[in-house]
């Protein structure tokens, strides 16, 4: 028997306007899996990661995030996103708080801790990614790597039960990638769920276990790094991978 | 008597300011108390409708807009003359302390409400993604995240616009609330003397000079830094 995957959506549709985005996306997700979504912009790949965790309503189709049904009405959802971090591209911490303000706010007003609970628990989430020594700092005292860092700890101080990644390093000046990759990997290696949508194709290669190919709202070919990378079995692949590869 | 000492006579006359100095100074504790019951009511009905706004109801929206567009385009004199002279039509008689207080409240709740809901409409949608991705509830994230920001940027325009709005309570003078450029002017066509028509604008500095310096104090303090 295989476990219940984390993730299950199936047939998802997304149309903004006359536009259709998602065109019926399947994608499981196990425990402990990372999965790397790539394609070129445009393809629909924030799109369905947005759809997850119903950032984005989709326009048909059902998703499941650990056995919930995301698109039942009577689901609560805010509940249903407790379980489901999300690390954003442009990190989207709140300027008027400290570090530790951040990720202690939903502990707090979501979880029910107290305050001296949801301080501990959130000064171990920063431990987690390298910053207990900047709970202090207000995210504009902050590098950009290090506030993505606590965009992050902000979310596995809930833990989650799968983490989705949109462009995590996109916004980062390049000598500031490499922490939050790092971080990244530390997670995996703590089993964690990870979906990811990046261009970092170094990391997908040696982190992935499966990679996801998306273009024009479809998945069009799926499997393991290696696969993926070296011998694609699709045209669009292809030409996509040896354009990256190319730079 | 040289034309300095006329000039001093008619407008800073000693004996005319001594004897409706009575009447200024409780001319400020009017004016102090309608102040502060329009600013306190005004931001904080301009507050209310703001947050209503923000719930994204069609129709409340409609009449949210309907009536702030109302006060924020009459003068404030006429709203505080219907009132006064209009509602006893309909069986209210407010007196003119009352007029003046809840029409200038009104019109502070009109431009407020415009001033906060720009704030909270500037906020980065990420922001409000982020926190309800983390599982807080629209008005949790409202309450926590979006608007101790909208309300720092909000400090400027809405300091400006209450200073301008309390300074209208000399409109009050019309329905006969003796503030103080009411106490003034009648003092004035007593004595046939304006000098406690200076004395009044003595007070204003006095009571409005703090009142913009703090403002300016509260501005920088509250200045975005990212």
């Amino acid at each position: 028997m295989t476990p219940q995957p984390i993730v299950d959506a199936r047939a998802v549709h997304k149309h903004f306007g006359t536009l259709h985005v998602l065109k019926g996306v399947d994608l499981k997700v196990a425990e402990r899996e990372l999965v790397f979504v790539i394609g070129p912009s445009g393809s629909g790949k924030s799109t369905l990661l947005r759809c997850l965790n119903r950032l984005e309503e989709p326009s048909s189709g059902s998703i499941l995030v650990d056995g919930i049904d995301m698109l039942d009405p009577k689901t609560d959802i805010n509940h249903a996103r407790r379980r489901i971090g999300m690390v954003f591209q442009s990190f989207n911490l709140y300027p008027h708080m400290t570090a530790l303000g951040n990720v202690t706010l939903a502990l707090r007003k979501v979880a029910g801790k107290s305050r001296a609970e949801a301080d501990r628990l959130g000064q171990a989430a920063l431990e987690r990614v390298g910053l207990a020594d900047r709970a202090g700092h207000t995210p504009g005292q902050l590098s950009g790597g290090q506030q993505q860092r606590v965009a992050i700890a902000r979310s596995i101080a809930l833990e989650p039960r799968v983490m989705l990644f949109d462009e995590p390093t996109s916004a980062l000046d390049p000598e500031l990638v490499g922490s939050v990759l790092e971080v990244m990997r530390s997670l995996r290696e703590s089993g964690m769920t990870m979906v990811v949508v990046s261009h970092e194709m170094g990391f997908a290669r040696n982190a992935a276990d499966r990679v996801v190919f998306m273009d024009d709202g479809l998945i069009v070919e799926q499997g393991p790094p290696a696969a993926i990378f070296e011998k694609p079995t699709q045209e669009r692949t292809r030409a996509f991978i040896g354009q990256i590869q190319r730079h | 008597m040289t034309t300095w000492d006329r000039f001093l006579d008619t407008f800073f006359n000693g004996k005319v300011m001594l004897k409706y100095l009575p009447d200024i100074l409780w001319g400020v504790v009017v004016t102090i108390e309608l102040a502060i019951l329009i600013v306190l009511s005004g931001l904080a009905a301009g507050l209310a409708l703001a947050l209503l706004r923000s719930l994204a109801i069609r129709p409340l929206n409609w009449l949210i807009i309907f009536i702030v567009d109302l006060f924020r385009s009459l003068p404030p004199l006429v709203i505080i003359v219907l009132m006064y002279f209009g509602l006893p039509y309909a069986e209210v008689s407010p007196s003119g302390f009352v007029s003046t207080w809840l029409s200038l409240a009104f019109v502070l709740m009109a431009f407020s409400e415009e001033i906060f809901w720009a704030g909270i409409t500037s906020i980065h949608k990420g922001q409000w993604e982020a926190a309800r991705s983390t599982g807080l509830s629209f008005g949790e994230t409202l309450m926590n995240v979006v608007l101790p920001q909208a309300l720092r940027l909000t400090i400027p325009p809405l300091t400006n616009r209450t200073i301008a709005i309390t300074k209208g309570t000399a409109l009050g003078t019309v329905v006969a609330v003796s503030e103080i450029l009411g106490a003034a002017s009648s003092a004035m066509s007593n004595s046939y003397n304006p000098s406690p028509l200076m004395m009044g604008a003595a007070a204003y500095l006095v009571l409005f000079l703090p009142v913009v310096v703090l403002a300016r104090r509260l501005e920088r303090r509250f200045a975005w830094k990212r």
